[in-house]
């Protein structure tokens, strides 16, 4: 079995947010930057199928140089392979050029029986890629996925518990599958020591919208149909009333004033 | 593209009824189709249509395109995809919506993948601008900044709506759309995925839906400190947040997370217990209509955004606010 798992490098979620206004995209190159969180469950729930079912894993990532980063890590949990899709060309890329971009990359791969990614990346919120990527390689579309319940490569069928509103629905599925994974799937383990030093030590290959074959004009800024037109911050919430008093003062105080609100029934 | 026309809305269904905040969709559907000077269009996919195209008229559809039959007992991206694309393709909507759900999400993003064509998610502000053409505002970086975008590229303009957002639409039984009823052929052996089963969750964490969320963070100190939570929570018929500190803990299972990486939550009153507003948490909950902070640090960070704030120990106030609010609700 061949799983490829789709890992976004974003900015820290504890750091400075830097945009460049004129382009309306992220100056990901000013800021520090770690692999998407939701990415990370996705990642170890490859090494686990891989553990379970015997699977070789081919990581790959999508973005500017410093995106090796994230591929780094990916190796010194011993993925077998990575592969970086990068190219100026594919700078302010949309949800639709990313999607294209990485479905020509996975088709290059070749031969792919299941696809992880992330519920969404924690930069642009948009939760959209997976599904996408589904539907431009023609493979199951399974997303919101709290447990992998079965792989069954030889009849290439997945079963999984989709964790959506009321409750869990199960869901057979036709493998080739694209999963996207929920926080709390599992828990990501940490690389040790010696696979951080062999890690280091590898060459990452990149690919260009070329070599994957993706068409320059569906990429990047160019064939973004989602323009930024506008950034703002949400308008300031300001602090209301502090209640004082003791224990029971400041209890009663606070249910009179809920319960003026009308809310409560 | 001067032929695309129109504002559709996909409405949601579950066992023959529409889900109840479908009606916001009519709601923001109506307010933009007026200021296009379009009509706005209902677009249904069940098993069987009848009930709910009806229904949709009574909420302020002018048309209802429907696809019934078998196949779509029960939402799959699939088939539902292949529905609504093939309807799409043969009536070209201007601008089509749905609910920011996992059905929603689903099937807009299939639709606008197969249809190559933008798709704006979880849309906190929707209008129409001098061009004429709907300009979204969603929130990036977990709610911390706003970013307004626009697709003047491809059509349809896709976007899914955030819950609670939007006013629901008003139900008037003397209102009447038009039913085209469309004929989609979806094999069975063509499909690639199966439901098997739903399992009803038996404390389903509604969060995104609740009007009063009662949430606990590290200040909890401990797993039991839940259980006063969620007996203020049941009192005031609202559900049971957490922060990721109190979840990372193992205090609480990952479903009840409000923040970054949790859900993000717009309830009419926040009550934050032991929790100290760090940002992440603040970008999943900072548009709720009230908040209140509880909070045995004065200098905690949610006290400046917080609509009532009291220092204090949650382990003393807590209880006290369940006995006053069990004397005021049953008198």
């Amino acid at each position: 079995m061949k799983i490829v798992v789709c890992m976004k490098q974003v900015p820290d979620t504890e750091a400075e947010v830097k945009w460049d206004l004129q382009k309306g995209t992220l100056k990901r190159e000013d800021m520090d930057a770690i692999t998407n969180p939701f990415d990370e469950f996705a990642l170890e729930e490859a090494l686990l199928t891989k553990e379970k079912y015997d699977a070789e894993i081919v990581a790959v990532s999508m973005g500017p140089q410093k995106a090796t980063d994230v591929l780094r890590n990916a190796l010194a949990l011993t993925v077998n392979e990575v592969h970086h899709v990068s190219d100026p060309a594919l700078a302010g890329s949309d949800t639709l050029g990313t999607s294209y971009a990485l479905a020509k990359a996975i088709e290059k791969i070749g031969d792919v029986d299941l696809v992880l990614c992330g519920k969404q990346a924690t930069d642009g919120n948009t939760g959209v890629v997976a599904s996408e990527l589904a539907v431009r390689l023609g493979y199951s579309q399974l997303t919101f996925v709290g447990k992998i319940v079965e792989i069954d490569a030889a009849n290439k069928k997945i079963k999984v518990e989709r964790n959506i509103e009321g409750g869990i629905e199960v869901v057979e599925a036709k493998l080739p599958a694209v999963v996207s994974v929920l926080k709390g799937i599992n828990e990501p383990r940490l690389p040790n020591l010696m696979g951080i030093r062999k890690a280091a030590k590898v060459q990452i290959p990149v690919w260009d919208t070329n070599e994957i074959g993706a068409a320059k004009e569906k990429v990047g800024a160019e064939g973004a149909a989602i323009k930024v037109i506008e950034l703002t911050t949400p308008p300031p919430r300001s602090g209301g009333e502090m209640l004082s008093g003791d224990v029971e003062e400041v209890s009663c105080l606070l249910v009179e004033k809920l319960l003026g609100l009308k809310v409560i029934k | 593209m001067a032929d695309y026309k129109d504002v559709w809305i996909y409405v949601e269904h579950k066992e023959g009824a529409f889900t109840p905040m479908s009606y916001e969709l009519f709601g923001i559907g109506q307010k933009l189709a007026a200021d296009l000077g379009a009509n706005l269009c209902a677009l249904v996919i069940a098993e069987n249509t009848d009930e709910l195209a009806k229904e949709a008229g009574y909420y302020g559809a002018s048309k209802v395109y429907a696809v019934d039959g078998a196949p779509f007992k029960t939402f799959r991206p699939d088939a539902y995809a292949k529905a609504a694309t093939t309807v799409m393709d043969k009536y070209k909507p201007d601008v089509v919506l749905y609910r920011a759900t996992s059905q929603g999400a689903d099937l807009s993003s299939a639709c606008a993948a197969t249809l190559e064509t933008g798709m704006a998610s979880d849309a906190i502000g929707l209008e129409i601008d001098a061009s004429k053409t709907v300009k979204v505002t969603r929130a990036a970086f977990g709610g911390n900044f706003l970013v307004g975008v626009v697709n003047t590229k491809a059509k349809p303009q896709i976007a899914t709506v955030r819950p609670k957002v939007f006013p629901m639409a008003e139900r008037d039984s003397s209102k009447q759309a038009e039913v085209a009823k469309e004929a989609v052929e979806v094999a069975e052996g063509d499909l690639r995925t199966t439901v098997l089963q739903f399992i009803k969750s038996e404390v389903a964490v509604n969060l995104v839906e609740a009007d009063i969320i009662v949430s606990g963070g590290r200040g909890m100190g401990k797993p039991e400190g839940f259980k006063v939570l969620r007996e203020l929570a049941n009192t005031l018929g609202g559900a049971l947040g957490a922060s990721r500190a109190a979840v990372d803990s193992g205090w609480i299972p990952q479903e009840h997370q409000v923040g970054q990486t949790g859900k993000t939550v717009k309830p009419k009153i926040y009550i934050a217990c032991g929790i100290s507003g760090a940002i992440q948490h603040l970008a999943g909950m900072r548009t709720s209509d009230y908040i209140v902070a509880i909070n045995k640090d004065a200098e905690a960070p949610i006290f400046k955004i917080a609509s009532y704030g009291i220092v204090g120990d949650y382990n003393q106030v807590v209880p006290k606010l369940i006995e006053e609010f069990k004397k005021r609700l049953s008198g």
